[in-house]
């Protein structure tokens, strides 16, 4: 059978999956009954109601004339996706270390500036000079508003050079 | 008269030239740090509780009255222009206020956000006033049964947030509530789907999804057009302030939010969030006018009502606060630390002990709402220079802000990890033509609606009858049910569909 609409079927084959995940994952908590619920009852019963829900968007996904087009999910931005998740891991990186590779925390300045250039890269013109520019007032602008005015606990600076 | 007595001598209290400073200082300070994508009112009062521990009572009440309400309108300023929830509540601004600044409305939906919550502070604070001793016997009546019949309820109206298929809407809502679990369970103390990992055994949070979901899975999605095609923002930006066509739709819908806001607000336990959904879905449901833009494309009432509802909200979520000793919400818990901190215990005995407190922090919180139209309506034309900054210098700035904004709130870089896992499954959300709205209510539901339905049944010795034999939850339910059958109807369903194809 063809596939009538493939947003619906992929979107109701992700809850049906998660759905059954979640509920295989509640048995292995105590279910209990309707008058002492454990805790796997609850996710048990919503994890079987999502994967029905998933079924019939599905099985819907098959039948329905709605998308003569077929409802195509399209490309994927792989570039935009990879940039932007990347960016945000190495912040979390600069900021934290990674103590798995003997990397030090390099601390917020170094993290927004690996984060702006490397989001920047998502664009369609990539401009470096103009990069830089936007990193030095994130910069500025962050430890101003995070540092100074609300005093959080962060690392600023690489711990080699704060100690 | 019991209640002019009593609010003139909250007034007397509260007015003087240093507390208008204080309100003042706070306002700006709760604006500035709540419009930081991902920092949301619980967040900035919680990092500015420590500045007024030094002041007396009264003037640190109206500074944090001043606070809260700066940043929850910074917050929504914040849904309004780059579609980033800061707060549960904001999510249902977002969904037409985020439209109407693309199509360069972005002035009257703020100036709407502002108006209409000061008009809906204004009412709950007189109800307040008025009705806080009788509207206590309400919260009574309220059992567990009730409070799962009302989630019930407020679930089936958040599916017409979502503006596509129905049962999407309803799938997203399961996975929410699912998502909601994730965590220790408070009955057992059992970690539930939290894969031996620490950080996972405290719940997933609230600011990691909505970043996620909503920040980084929109940004992926608007970097995947070209820059020509690239629908962010129309260049053109037509007026500041709310036309008179605008005040024609607005008003109606301020009167609708404010009275639900007022009604909902004195359900301990989430009632002013529920009120902003609530509101939205009435709205909805209301007939459009001849050449009135849809829901979901940047109505004004869409904007204005569930801004009013929060806010009416929150002033009547008092009561409970006072009376019964229940913070309703995360920050009025916030509140009740700082009044003990200043030796107040908040409780049925403060209207008594302390009347010129009690009252003047009543007035307190109507001096920090109007500081805000005063302080916010000029500011719009500023916020609004914000919409000019070029997408490729806005979006690096953004990804920053949530990554800092979700490390801020635990100083720990698995939240970081987190929100990139939410980024990717956000995008996908938008790829399967899924909307992320009713998720973050299922999300925010979940835990609560467990809660009260294993309660529930517990108190009922297993027997489900329990939910439609007390005539309060049998009426929620019917209500659910009535909701349920209108949305699903033929005739409504394609004109939904119709008012909501995609552009």
């Amino acid at each position: 059978m063809l596939i009538k609409s493939q947003k619906d079927f992929f979107s109701g084959l992700m809850f049906t999956v998660v759905g059954a995940a979640f509920a295989y994952g509640a048995t292995g908590y105590s279910v209990g009954s309707g008058g002492r619920m454990g805790p796997g009852y609850f996710p048990l019963l919503l994890g079987v109601i999502l994967a029905i829900l998933g079924a019939i968007i599905m099985f819907k996904a098959l039948v329905s004339q709605a998308h003569p087009d077929g409802d195509p999910i399209g490309k994927w931005a792989w570039k935009p996706l990879f940039y932007i998740i990347s960016a945000n891991l190495l912040f979390g990186v600069m900021l934290g270390g990674l103590p798995s590779i003997g990397l030090p925390p390099m601390g917020l300045i170094a993290g927004i500036f690996a984060l702006t250039i490397v989001a920047s890269l998502a664009g369609d013109s990539f401009n470096l000079k103009e990069v830089l520019v936007l990193s030095v007032i994130l910069s500025i602008g962050s430890y101003a508003a995070f540092i100074l005015l609300l005093k959080l606990q962060f690392p600023v600076w690489p711990t080699f050079i704060a100690g | 008269m019991d209640l002019i007595n009593n609010l003139a001598l909250g007034f007397g209290v509260a007015f003087t030239f240093q507390n208008l400073i204080y309100a003042f200082i706070g306002c700006l300070l709760g604006t500035l740090i709540g419009v930081l994508p991902g920092v949301g009112p619980v967040a900035t009062i919680a990092m500015l509780l420590p500045a007024t521990y030094a002041l007396p009572p009264v003037a640190a009440l109206i500074m944090l009255a001043g606070i809260y309400y700066g940043a929850q309108y910074g917050g929504s300023t914040t849904a309004i222009l780059v579609n980033l929830p800061g707060e549960a509540s904001s999510v249902v601004t977002m969904i037409d206020g985020y439209q109407m600044a693309r199509k360069g409305r972005a002035g009257p939906a703020l100036a709407a956000a502002g108006l209409g919550s000061f008009f809906a502070g204004c009412v709950g604070t007189l109800i307040l006033a008025a009705f806080a001793a009788p509207l206590t016997e309400v919260a009574f009546k309220f059992g567990p049964a009730e409070y799962f019949s009302l989630m019930v309820l407020g679930l089936i109206g958040a599916v017409v947030l979502a503006s596509g298929s129905l049962i999407k809407a309803v799938a997203m809502i399961v996975l929410g509530l699912l998502m909601g679990l994730v965590g220790t369970d408070v009955n057992s103390g059992v970690a539930r789907f939290s894969f031996d990992i620490p950080e996972l055994t405290d719940g997933i949070g609230f600011i990691t999804i909505a970043m996620g979901v909503f920040g980084y899975g929109e940004i992926i999605h608007n970097l995947s057009h070209k820059e020509e095609d690239r629908e962010v923002f129309t260049g053109k930006v037509e007026g500041l302030m709310p036309t008179a066509e605008d005040f024609k739709n607005m008003v109606p819908a301020v009167l609708r939010g404010t009275a639900i806001g007022s009604i909902l607000g004195i359900l301990p336990g989430g009632g002013a969030l529920l009120a902003a959904f609530a509101a939205y879905t009435i709205e909805k449901k209301t007939k459009l006018k001849p050449g009135e833009v849809p829901f979901g494309q940047g109505n004004i009432r869409g904007v204005a009502s569930p801004e009013s509802a929060n806010n009416s909200g929150s002033q009547t979520s008092f009561i409970p606060l006072l009376t019964l000793g229940i913070p309703p919400n995360a920050v009025m818990a916030l509140m009740v630390g700082a009044m003990t901190i200043h030796n107040i215990q908040p409780g049925p005995q403060v209207m008594t002990s302390n009347p010129e407190l009690f009252w003047g922090l009543i007035a307190s919180m109507w001096i920090g709402n109007a500081m805000l139209v005063i302080l916010n309506l000029p500011l719009i034309g500023m916020w609004i220079k914000l919409l000019t900054v070029p997408y490729r210098w806005l979006f690096p700035a953004i990804v920053l802000f949530c990554a800092i904004g979700v490390y801020s709130t635990n100083n720990n870089t698995f939240d970081i990890w987190m929100v990139a896992a939410f980024g990717v499954i956000g995008y996908l959300f938008i790829k399967l033509g899924v909307e992320p709205a009713p998720l973050l209510l299922g999300f925010i539901l979940g835990p609560m609606m467990e809660e009260n339905l294993r309660r529930a049944m517990l108190l009922s010795r297993g027997d489900w009858s329990v939910f439609v034999t007390r005539p309060l939850s049998a009426s929620l339910l019917a209500a659910a049910a009535v909701l349920l059958v209108i949305v699903m109807l033929p005739a409504v369903k394609s004109k939904r569909e119709e008012a909501f194809v995609e552009e």
